[in-house]
């Protein structure tokens, strides 16, 4: 059987890969998550041009894509990023916490808590709308199959989880139990957990599962315009969260390798107009004004939630995530 | 000749053999137990043995041992077929076999997934029986006899070879119907073989991950293996958690390994003595 202890393999792996190229000042990082993929390569392109021009200096990017649960523990337990882009602020918490490799006040160092680009959880439904899924409470209908990933295992999911969260919690005025029982209803309604965001999207997209797909808004776009164009639509609730992927430089690998300027800048640009440019081409919503003018159509203006107004991640995973918390009640309930 | 053997000495072998067993097999073991015991014995049973948990043990050592099963009356036809008869493409055949060896896991659940998810081939066909298969405990032990396969057709068939067919007509040609020979001839020399390589396959369904998770449909108490279980704790930067789950999960088969290896040897002391 497989032997479930990670760490001595990995640190074998990453001394046979990442190690062989440390010390390069001209190397850099990127650690980020899934559905970044896309983005990080054509932005990789255009920071190395930049920075070439700018400083006359040839700089490679490494880009590293998985769950962001999983990426960030890849890094506290030694894989040399020099900088992370994760899905959420809770997992660059825990590399500050556990492996002490940035301060914990990370978040402020960069405009917007760090995020350059957003995004935020709509709803994905087949074409013509069938099924009539208008908002949250159309998930917890009888009869409507629900596809979202387990939010244990998956950051997107933790988004989906929180925006119906914030959702009952207006419409049922506080009530927990009432809360809980329409998450309970909801999460009846699923079929598959999936593992990651990723995945979701396939069981929805290729596997014909479901009625609606939670899903990021830039996932749910990729489907809409590249997957499987003409056969779906996208719904936006009366109510959802702003979704604020953050980026971070991790100071003690940056300091080790001697490319703090290098991993400043590479973040510095995300925030510039061709970046946010970029970032809304890859269906992010951009947090520059005149650019997210320009994709007002695309990226309509709707009542989102923020994680601060919901008191902060610690607290979320506290209240919700944590083992024996709302979220597994939930699914306790659900069987 | 017995001077000088081919491979090296006892000791130079024995000393090779541990520090390859200390490196590969032991160390990590070692590391998982010492993650393990940062729990004190309340925070132990609470991590490996709450409900859930119990639930995805059930699931993981049922669908392996279920799966062993039919491998092993599958895997002893295919090994049988093969060494019995001779028929076009057999080669091909006897190569097809291996390949879920060969065929990474993720690979192999995608493609298993696709065939019985509902609008899947064979899933759209079993759907009208009211079977799912895909997303269902089912397709845990579907993914779980793909994998399982090779190790008891493996085992078994050199077996097979080594079994003079003059055995068998000696039988019927003393009046044994059929029954009776597989039963007192067949089985008794390839059983120790077939054993094995339940035991074989049983161990590779129940750490088995990439193949299984896509097709599990992963809901907790119903179709959430046990090392899903122990990914999802990692993911929560439960490291004790997840190494409790583990080191349940490596006891219980060691000690199921440990049965059926002594239930062979003791048959054998059995056998030769009488």
């Amino acid at each position: 059987m497989v032997v479930w202890s990670l760490r001595p393999f990995l640190i074998l792996l990453i001394f046979l890969t990442v190690g062989v190229g440390a010390g390069s000042a001209t190397d850099l990082l990127n650690v980020s998550y899934d559905p970044t993929r896309e983005f990080y390569q054509d932005y990789n392109l255009l920071f190395a041009r930049l920075w070439k021009a700018q400083t006359g200096e040839a700089l490679h990017i490494d880009q590293s894509h998985g769950g962001s649960g999983k990426q960030a523990r890849s890094v506290i337990d030694g894989l040399e990023a020099d900088v992370v882009t994760l899905a959420l602020a809770y997992d660059i918490d825990a590399i500050a916490q556990q492996a002490g490799l940035l301060p914990a006040d990370w978040q402020s160092r960069l405009p917007n808590n760090s995020s350059p680009y957003v995004s935020t959880i709509v709803f994905l439904v087949r074409k013509g709308n069938p099924k009539q899924i208008k908002d949250w409470d159309d998930l917890a209908r009888p009869g409507v199959r629900v596809i979202t990933p387990n939010p244990k295992t998956s950051g997107g999911a933790r988004w989906n989880y929180l925006a119906a969260w914030a959702y009952a919690d207006a419409h049922f005025n506080h009530d927990p139990a009432k809360i809980k029982g329409f998450l309970t209803a909801l999460f009846k309604n699923v079929p598959v957990l999936d593992s990651g965001a990723r995945g979701a999207t396939t069981s929805f997209v290729q596997r014909g599962l479901g009625d609606v797909l939670v899903a990021w808004e830039n996932e749910a776009f990729l489907a809409v315009e590249q997957l499987g164009k003409g056969q779906f639509e996208i719904v936006l609730p009366s109510l959802s969260i702003l979704a604020e992927p953050p980026v971070a430089v991790i100071d003690k690998v940056v300091d080790r390798h001697h490319s703090r300027k290098e991993a400043e800048a590479y973040l510095q640009i995300l925030y510039s107009p061709e970046a946010q440019e970029l970032a809304a081409q890859h269906y992010y919503r951009p947090s520059d004004p005149a650019v997210a003018d320009r994709y007002r159509d695309r990226f309509p203006a709707m009542p989102m939630t923020t994680i601060a107004d919901l008191g902060g991640w610690q607290k979320m995973q506290h209240v919700h995530f944590a083992d024996g918390a709302l979220f597994d009640q939930v699914m306790g309930a659900v069987r | 000749m017995t001077k000088s053997p081919v491979i090296p000495g006892f000791l130079p072998t024995l000393g090779v053999t541990l520090f390859a067993l200390s490196l590969i097999v032991l160390l990590p073991i070692v590391a998982l137990f010492l993650r393990a015991s940062g729990l004190d014995w309340h925070q132990f049973l609470a991590a490996a043995f709450s409900p859930r948990v119990l639930a995805a043990y059930r699931l993981s050592f049922g669908g392996a041992l279920i799966a062993a099963a039919i491998n092993s009356a599958a895997g002893l036809v295919v090994a049988w077929v093969l060494v019995r008869y001779d028929f076009p493409f057999r080669r091909l055949i006897d190569a097809l076999v291996d390949l879920p060896f060969a065929l990474p896991t993720a690979v192999a659940g995608i493609a298993l997934t696709a065939l019985y998810a509902p609008n899947g081939l064979f899933g759209e066909f079993l759907l009208r029986f009211g079977v799912t298969v895909a997303f269902t405990p089912l397709g845990v032990i579907v993914a779980m006899i793909f994998i399982g396969l090779p190790f008891v057709v493996r085992t078994v068939q050199p077996v097979l070879q080594d079994l003079a067919p003059e055995h068998e007509e000696a039988a019927l040609s003393l009046g044994a119907n059929p029954w009776q020979v597989f039963h007192r001839i067949i089985l008794p020399a390839i059983l120790p073989a077939l054993v094995t390589g339940f035991a074989l396959a049983f161990a590779r369904g129940l750490g088995e991950y990439g193949s299984v998770i896509f097709i599990a449909g992963n809901m907790p108490f119903v179709s959430e293996i046990a090392p899903l279980l122990i990914v999802t704790k990692l993911e929560q930067y439960d490291y004790t958690g997840a190494a409790a789950i583990a080191t349940v999960m490596l006891l219980v088969s060691f000690a199921l390994l440990l049965i059926i290896n002594s239930a062979q040897k003791w048959r054998q002391i059995r056998l030769s003595g009488g």
